[in-house]
């Protein structure tokens, strides 16, 4: 197998007192779309910001193509960083532009580019993720939540990243809308040859676009030494495991945890 | 079972009483030496930074004129009456400026500034913080410190001052109307005192102070959006506590440069 192009080792993060990380091993490797599952409030979201350069570990190692991501000067990391694009969940459109201006923003930001050919990309990608063009005039307070995560994803998309981090992109979405979204997150791979990393929870997305599954488990619900990486595999080893708490969580199957929470 | 939270104990809790001041302060130290490298070093393109000139100095200046001429009609009311029981009213002009250009002026543009933009910037970056927008700021290769920060503290710095000249003046001009039109003091006695009394260095000690007023709302308030906790109390909190934490920093700033100010004004004056 190829050189994982991010990777986690050993890697903890801790915000004051609360530990969310512990110890986490992760690869990813060039052209696989790997999905990470697990519950509310278990660290995916904060493993993707780890792995995008956004957070530092409180302990550990985060490689970017072999190399300590500690170890890059501001200006490798700022080049590393941009071939990153991130979906945020909330799609974090900046309320004060209007969304020509949000997808232009990092071109603006990182390239000496001519306004026209702007225009040209900015336009482009509107088209890429299903949207017309006159949309670039509204500001994202009078968006859609479908229309804001495709605003959001073609902002990630301008810069033309390697990488695209898309955290709960159909979270909030009717069922159609989560479907144009799966399909816009498969179009853009099937264009180029992107890796991409996916937040989810939703087992549709899993089935529909995941080459790998990781799961993460909240360390709330772990002895001491116990991994929070608890499957690691194909969708359809996840859908088809028999290790309890994997199998609750893909088939949202809730009767255990409550005869927990009875039992407490 | 690990719960993923450290067990506490009072051992915790008094360290914490202890680190969490230090912590705040070394922090609050560090963004402010980040933004200063950012003001020596690269400032954000123009189209970034006329917008926040505009927020602090042109949405400032109704509030600052009123606030001017509202205290500078209340010094006069309230010294007149102190001054006709010695008989000096004629001395009211320069009783009523030299405070406003050396201490109220300068002070009140700066509580009103914190009022206003202060609170406005803590709860516009924490609405951003609390929104991931910082963090996609980040993601597109935007220093936040250099696309948020500098323009806000630039536009404090350099705009606080005009402010406290238009406090400063509009102050003045109402304090002379309202002493000559309704306490009836002679107009002439009024500006000759004043003239006498007043000199160059108090107006621009009260300039240069005011700079320093502006750099540290500015920060406090940055400093305070950057560390907005999530939800919409915690946006709220940081806006008030952008307006607590600068009036303080004011008053100690204000304590400061008017011993360093007096030293100054001896040894130059004698």
């Amino acid at each position: 197998m190829s050189m994982p192009a991010l990777e986690l080792k050993q890697v903890s993060r801790r915000f004051g007192t609360q530990q969310v990380l512990r110890e986490i091993d992760l690869q990813v490797f060039p052209g696989e779309t790997l999905v990470l599952i697990g519950e509310s409030g278990c660290g995916k979201s904060v493993t993707t910001k780890l792995l995008a350069g956004m957070l530092e570990p409180s302990a550990g190692t985060v490689l970017w193509q072999g190399r300590d991501v500690a170890s890059l000067s501001a200006e490798e990391k700022l080049r590393q960083r941009l071939k990153i694009g991130y979906l945020f969940q909330s799609a974090a459109l900046f309320d004060s532009m209007n969304v020509y201006e949000n997808i232009a923003f990092g071109l603006h930001q990182n390239t000496d580019l001519k306004e026209s050919t702007i225009r040209e990309i900015v336009q482009d990608q509107i088209r890429a993720v299903g949207l017309t063009v006159d949309v670039g005039r509204k500001k994202p307070s009078e968006l859609s939540g479908g229309m804001r995560k495709r605003v959001g994803l073609a902002r990630a998309l301008a810069l033309a990243p390697e990488i695209i981090i898309y955290d709960e992109p159909t979270t909030g979405l009717d069922p159609v809308m989560s479907d144009v979204v799966n399909e816009l997150i498969i179009t853009t791979r099937e264009r180029r040859p992107v890796i991409s990393i996916i937040v989810t929870h939703d087992m549709h997305t899993v089935q529909k676009v995941a080459d790998r599954v990781v799961m993460l488990f909240p360390l709330a619900g772990l002895e001491p030494g116990q991994p929070q990486v608890i499957f690691e595999g194909t969708p359809e080893q996840a859908f088809s495991s028999r290790e309890e708490r994997v199998c609750s969580f893909v088939h949202g199957d809730a009767t255990r945890r409550l005869q927990k929470m009875a039992l407490t | 079972m690990s719960t993923g939270k450290l067990h506490r104990t009072p051992i915790h809790w008094l360290g914490e009483l202890v680190i969490q001041p230090v912590e705040f302060v070394g922090d609050f130290v560090l963004f402010s030496w980040l933004t200063f490298q950012w003001v020596f070093s690269r400032w954000p393109r123009s189209s970034v930074i006329w917008p926040a000139l505009y927020q602090v100095g042109v949405l400032s200046l109704p509030v600052v004129v009123v606030t001017g001429a509202f205290i500078g009609m209340v010094l006069a009311v309230q010294s007149y009456d102190q001054l006709r029981v010695m008989h000096l009213e004629s001395q009211l002009g320069a009783v009523v400026n030299l405070t406003l250009v050396k201490e109220l002026g300068p002070v009140l543009a700066a509580t009103m500034l914190a009022g206003r933009v202060g609170s406005a910037i803590a709860a516009e970056i924490g609405t951003m913080r609390v929104t991931e927008q910082v963090d996609a700021l980040e993601a597109l290769g935007a220093d936040p410190i250099q696309y948020l920060v500098v323009p806000r503290f630039l536009g404090c710095v350099l705009l606080i001052p005009l402010l406290t000249v238009v406090a400063d003046a509009i102050g003045i001009y109402a304090s002379w109307l309202f002493s000559t039109a309704v306490l009836g003091v002679n107009s002439y006695y009024y500006w000759n005192y004043t003239y006498q009394f007043v000199t160059l260095f108090d107006v621009s000690s009260g300039v240069f102070k005011s700079v320093f007023f502006g750099a540290a709302i500015a920060l406090v308030a940055c400093h305070r959006g950057f560390n907005a906790r999530a939800g919409a109390e915690g946006v709220g909190t940081a806006a008030t506590q952008t307006f607590v934490y600068s009036f303080v920093f004011i008053l100690f700033l204000d304590f400061l440069s008017g011993v360093l100010l007096s030293q100054i004004s001896q040894w130059l004056y004698g």
